[in-house]
């Protein structure tokens, strides 16, 4: 018995959900972009495993360092437009962000 | 990896578990600085996972990138949000909970099928790249060069927005001989919120 590819498959979907219920529930606007980078690392995880067994030139990890690039990137514009948000409202309460809702 | 399998196996089972216990712990606890940390934990069990992954320059980037930075970077944001406020209740907390609950559980019942009923083709041996690094670098720079450049572009623009947006507003012409404290020259804001919580003066 040894490592199977099912078993980072079946860790990378934990993951993923485990991202979409904070993504769905917080109430934190910071939480939400931890959320956002769990979803992120799940799906390098997946592109890492399929990386190491079904390809033996390491493309999956080229694709999982482009989706590290991003999340950074990402991460730097989400934490400064919650600052922004956070300088406005006078909060961090996902549910009174709704300027534009109609 | 030149690991024995028992070695790998329980390597992965210790992994999986500060994994998931510490994804849990982000997204359940009620303090968020304990979120944070525990954010810390799920990015550096997941660098011991690429390791298993025969991924040592990715699990090296990985603990650089999202342990350095990004983590470092949350912190910093949570302290400069630092505020004691208790939410508002909303009106049925505990039917979208469950509907979210049911609805990842859902997701997740058909990602594990989907994984368990197709037929992989996995390679016949998994054989280690001698050094990552170097193949890295020559699938950077032959067949992913415009995706590379295109990438540091958006590094680029993606520090300068977000420059742009924590920036705050500075008053252009202040007379600094009028009197001397010891605050930052920032113009005072009325949150927006304000409007919105007092009806009485909308609509004059």
């Amino acid at each position: 018995m040894e490592l199977q590819l099912e078993y980072f498959l079946l860790l990378a979907a934990a993951l993923f959900c485990i991202g979409i219920y904070g993504l769905i529930n917080s109430r934190n606007a910071v939480r939400v972009l931890m959320s956002i980078e769990l979803l992120l690392n799940a799906v390098n995880l997946n592109l890492m495993a399929f990386s190491n067994y079904l390809d033996a030139d390491a493309k999956g990890q080229v694709f999982s360092v482009f989706v590290i690039t991003i999340a950074a990137a990402e991460a730097a514009v989400g934490l400064a437009i919650v600052l922004a948000i956070y300088r406005n409202r006078d909060t961090i309460d996902m549910e009174q962000f709704n300027l534009l809702k109609w | 990896m030149n690991l024995a399998e028992g070695v790998q196996i329980v390597s992965f089972g210790i992994l999986v578990a500060t994994t998931i216990a510490a994804a849990l712990g982000v997204v359940l606890l009620e303090n968020i600085v304990y979120s944070a940390f525990l954010l810390g934990g799920v990015f550096i069990s997941m660098a011991g996972l690429y390791l298993l992954l025969n991924a040592d320059f990715v699990a090296a980037a990985q603990i650089l990138v999202y342990v350095g930075a990004v983590n470092v970077l949350i912190i910093f944001a949570i302290m400069l949000v630092n505020k004691n406020e208790t939410f508002k209740p909303m009106k049925n907390p505990w039917f979208r909970k469950g509907a979210t609950a049911l609805v990842c559980v859902g997701l997740f019942a058909l990602l594990g099928t989907m994984v368990q009923s197709t037929s992989w083709a996995v390679l016949d041996t998994i054989e280690p790249i001698p050094s990552t690094a170097l193949r890295l670098g020559q699938h950077f720079f032959s067949d992913f060069l415009l995706p590379f450049e295109l990438v540091s572009v958006l590094l680029l623009i993606a520090m300068v927005g977000a420059i742009i947006l924590a920036r705050r507003e500075f008053i252009p012409d202040l007379d600094a001989e009028q009197e001397f404290v010891f605050t930052l020259p920032e113009r005072p804001r009325e949150p927006v919120g304000a409007i919105s919580d007092s009806p009485d003066d909308s609509d004059s």
